[in-house]
């Protein structure tokens, strides 16, 4: 007789990831984490509940199908995983490596409140990597040509999302970028160790081969204009990114050894400056470095600062937790020995007698009534005047559009911060044929939520060129 | 990739580079500037356009060998590629009818004045050009200004061509032409802009440099080409490469371009001690 069926018992433990540890991974630029191994992966899997609706889902901005795909890693059919997983997100290593699922997709997962949340990140990377070393890519069936032709301005996620989408529908999709690499923030910004660059350049070559032509080392609004290409292409999308970096305008910033967090990122990154003198842009090697800001890209350079052998202090201004970079991210510098000098703001930096950067002169800060954020907002201590000893400071407190497509493209709506105004719905900007989405259009902020606005965009453009 | 058209050393140390770039052919204007990458290894440098050729699709670009990455571009040979050619990038020098404007160039200064002139001459300007080196057998492209400049005049430094000295005998230049100089406008080294720059200000001419800063991307995304005009920061690859020279943070720029200077000498060093270890081996 059969046994009665017994109600599923919750597990809560989420299955750690193995990492490289701080003392090795301090001093080397691989990458931290190393992803589940497959067995660690099942068991992950297994403890998803399958919600019949999924709260997970709803906080994930392209919508993927997160417990199918749990569902299929739980029952070993990595195959089918991988295919559910990329019906909605066409770069699942990268987003399963970047993304902040914290504040996502885990955050409303129901096993939160017990303090279990299942690590769909992880398990998005597993399939992700998993589908890498099977070697074998899987092509998807590509319907016949429209005889439409778009142009895609810049190659960094959205890009490469609207240009993945519209090829798939039948458009001959050109890509033009700026650098002579593809993958924008991807690989100039996000270091090796958090991102290895093979893995955005798989990307890349999949997209080559679904038959995207890639010009590299063509700057529209200079190489050529939108309205030149408009005579060649029957629409347009524009995903250049926030790429222009902000400074403070404080005494001493242009002193030698102060870099803005994209030079900074670019020599070691898009350049290999960590390779040097065997790559030729070189990266001066600092023994105390301090890098102003707390988000993400602060995260990446503190800790590109840490490899390179300094000493590496990050400065904010308000407290940890308004960190905005991603918590594991914040954890990883802590534990590779990043100093965090919160309510800090600096006032100046002086130099020596040769204009090199010798000092940072901070204010420290507490934290005062809450602001229109809600965050409780820091207020100058009266006197708490120091004095921090560096020979480097990376700025990293942000950056806005560049200005050259907006200058060079006569008609386009821009936004009172430099930013391309598009629906947010289509993506469509104020010039027929022009769309336009992700950081150019937000301002600085994520993967996921540029490759879900490129998506928007590609359909809005799809039915576009299919009724004209 | 982008074909090695011609490549020639045109005075010592001072070589000449065709290169097959369509695009950047099409759109170029005189002040603008390239990037280049000489090999996948290499570092990102920025050279002025010198000429171009929109029908043959070529950018001619002159350059001083310094470095890593110019000493690789000087030993191309015709029919090889380098993998990165952008452009142009910057602002194009105002051209407008000014009257008389005085050109000085040296360096590679020299070639990319040349468009300018042209240009110039084109809108109706006088046209008076001043060429500076350390010596004649330095000085190039004489026959192709011809056409487009009415007084020519030499500096050399050890005087064995024209007026002797530097740039900074700019004042006695133009009285001795006897003219009213409506605009400076002056490329070549930083101590050249700056040296010409203060021969200029006391004159009150309107004198523009095209700045030479560390570069990276070229297009305002990296900070890196950061300079201080008129007390004001801006991105020479974007807001110039020309500014008003009377108003640039000079001491800035110099101190700024030494950032990677004992860097630079890292490969130099490496690459003798192999050639001492090579022939050591022998
Ligand atoms: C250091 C750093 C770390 C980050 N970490 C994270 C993270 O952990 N998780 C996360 O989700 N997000 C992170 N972000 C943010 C994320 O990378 C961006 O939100 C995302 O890349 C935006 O994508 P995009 O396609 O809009 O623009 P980008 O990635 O900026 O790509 C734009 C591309 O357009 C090119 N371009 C610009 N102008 C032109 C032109 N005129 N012609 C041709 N090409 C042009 C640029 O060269 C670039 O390649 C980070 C950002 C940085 C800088
Ligand atoms: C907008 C712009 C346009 C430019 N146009 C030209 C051009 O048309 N022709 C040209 O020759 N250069 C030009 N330059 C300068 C050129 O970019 C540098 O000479 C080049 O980057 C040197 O690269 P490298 O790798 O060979 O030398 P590096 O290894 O980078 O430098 C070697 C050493 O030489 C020093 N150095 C660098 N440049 C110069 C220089 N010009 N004169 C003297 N010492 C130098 C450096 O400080 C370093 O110590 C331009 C620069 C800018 C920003
Ligand atoms: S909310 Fe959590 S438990 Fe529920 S389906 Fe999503 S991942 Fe699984
Ligand atoms: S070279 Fe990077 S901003 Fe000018």
């Amino acid at each position: 007789m059969a046994e009665p069926k017994k109600k599923k018992q919750l597990d809560l433990v989420r299955r750690d990831m193995p990492k490289q540890q701080p003392e090795i991974r301090s001093h080397n630029f691989s990458e931290v984490a190393l992803g589940y191994a497959a067995q660690t992966a099942v068991e992950e899997a297994s403890r998803c509940i399958q919600c019949p609706k999924p709260k997970c889902v709803e906080n994930c901005p392209v919508e993927i199908n997160i417990p199918g795909f749990i569902k299929a890693i739980s029952e070993k059919d990595f195959k089918r995983g991988i295919k559910i997983l990329k019906e909605k997100n066409c770069l699942p290593a990268i987003c399963g490596r970047v993304c902040p699922q914290e504040e996502q997709c885990e955050e409303t997962c129901v096993l939160v409140k017990k303090g279990g949340q299942i690590a769909i990140g992880r398990l998005e990377r597993f399939l992700a990597d998993w589908e890498a070393v099977q070697g074998k890519l899987e092509m998807p069936h590509l319907p016949g040509k429209t005889g439409k032709k778009v142009a895609v301005v810049g190659g960094g996620p959205a890009g490469l999302t609207v240009a993945g989408d519209l090829i798939q529908l039948g458009h001959e999709v050109t890509i033009f970028e700026a650098l002579h690499k593809m993958g924008g923030v991807l690989v100039y910004g996000i270091p090796e160790f958090r991102l290895p660059k093979r893995i955005v350049e798989r990307e890349v070559d999949y997209l080559k081969k679904l038959g995207v032509k890639i010009r590299t080392d063509f700057v529209v609004g200079k190489t050529q204009s939108i309205d030149s290409l408009l005579e060649e292409y029957d629409a347009i999308f524009v995903g250049s990114g926030a790429g222009l970096p902000w400074f403070m305008e404080i005494p001493g910033e242009n002193l030698n050894g102060v870099y803005s967090a994209n030079e900074y990122l670019t020599r070691l990154n898009l350049m290999k400056g960590f390779l040097f003198p065997e790559y030729h842009t070189p990266v001066k090697s600092h023994k105390r470095v301090a890098v102003v800001g707390g988000g993400n890209v602060a995260m990446d350079c503190a800790r590109s600062a840490l490899r390179l052998g300094a000493e590496s202090r990050i400065v904010y201004r308000r407290s940890r937790e308004e960190l905005p970079a991603r918590l594991e991210e914040v954890e990883n510098a802590e534990e590779e020995g990043v100093i965090f000098d919160f309510l800090t703001l600096p006032l100046k930096y002086i130099g020596d007698e040769n204009g090199w950067v010798k000092q940072m002169e901070v204010q420290r800060m507490q934290l005062g009534e809450p602001d229109a954020s809600g965050r409780r907002r820091p207020v100058p201590i009266e006197g708490a005047i120091e004095i921090i000893e560096v020979d480097a400071i990376v700025c990293a407190i942000g950056n806005s559009p560049n200005p050259l497509i907006a200058q060079t493209t006569p008609g386009l709506e821009i936004g009172k911060k430099g930013n391309i105004v598009a629906d947010e719905e289509t993506g469509q900007t104020s010039r027929e044929k022009i769309w336009a989405a992700g950081d150019v259009v937000t301002g600085a902020a994520t993967v996921i939520l540029a490759m879900g606005a490129g998506r928007k965009a590609a359909r809005s453009m799809h039915e576009y060129l299919m009724s004209h | 990739m982008f074909k090695v058209v011609t490549s020639r050393m045109i005075v010592p140390n001072m070589h000449l580079l065709t290169l097959e770039a369509p695009a950047v052919a099409r759109e170029a204007k005189p002040g603008q500037f390239i990037i280049l990458r000489a090999e996948e290894e290499g570092e990102r440098i920025p050279l002025s356009i010198s000429d171009w050729d929109e029908q043959m699709g070529t950018v001619t670009t002159i350059f001083l060998n310094v470095g890593r990455t110019t000493d690789r571009l000087s030993r191309l040979v015709e029919g090889q590629q380098i993998p990165t050619v952008v452009g142009p990038l910057g602002n194009a020098t105002d051209i407008e009818k000014y009257g008389t404007v005085l050109l000085l160039g040296g360096c590679y200064g020299i070639g990319s004045l040349f468009p300018v002139a042209r240009a110039l001459k084109q809108a109706g300007n006088k046209i008076i050009t001043v060429v500076e080196a350390r010596s004649s057998y330095l000085l190039y492209w004489e026959d192709r200004y011809k056409d487009y400049s009415d007084e020519f005049v030499r500096i050399t430094r050890d005087g064995t061509k024209g007026y002797k000295g530097h740039v900074d005998r700019l004042p006695e230049i133009i009285k001795d032409l006897g003219v009213t100089v409506d605009r400076v406008i002056i490329n070549g080294c930083t101590y050249c802009l700056k040296r010409g720059s203060d021969a200029t200000r006391a004159l009150q001419i309107p004198t523009w440099v095209s700045l030479n800063p560390i570069m990276i991307d070229g297009t305002g995304m990296c900070g890196v080409c950061r300079v201080t005009v008129g007390s004001v920061t801006r991105f020479a690859c974007v807001h110039g490469p020309d500014f008003n020279g009377h108003e640039v943070d000079w001491e800035e720029l110099l101190q700024r371009r030494k950032t990677y200077m004992p860097e630079e000498v890292v490969p130099l060093r490496t690459s003798k001690s192999k050639c001492e270890e090579h022939s050591q081996q022998r």
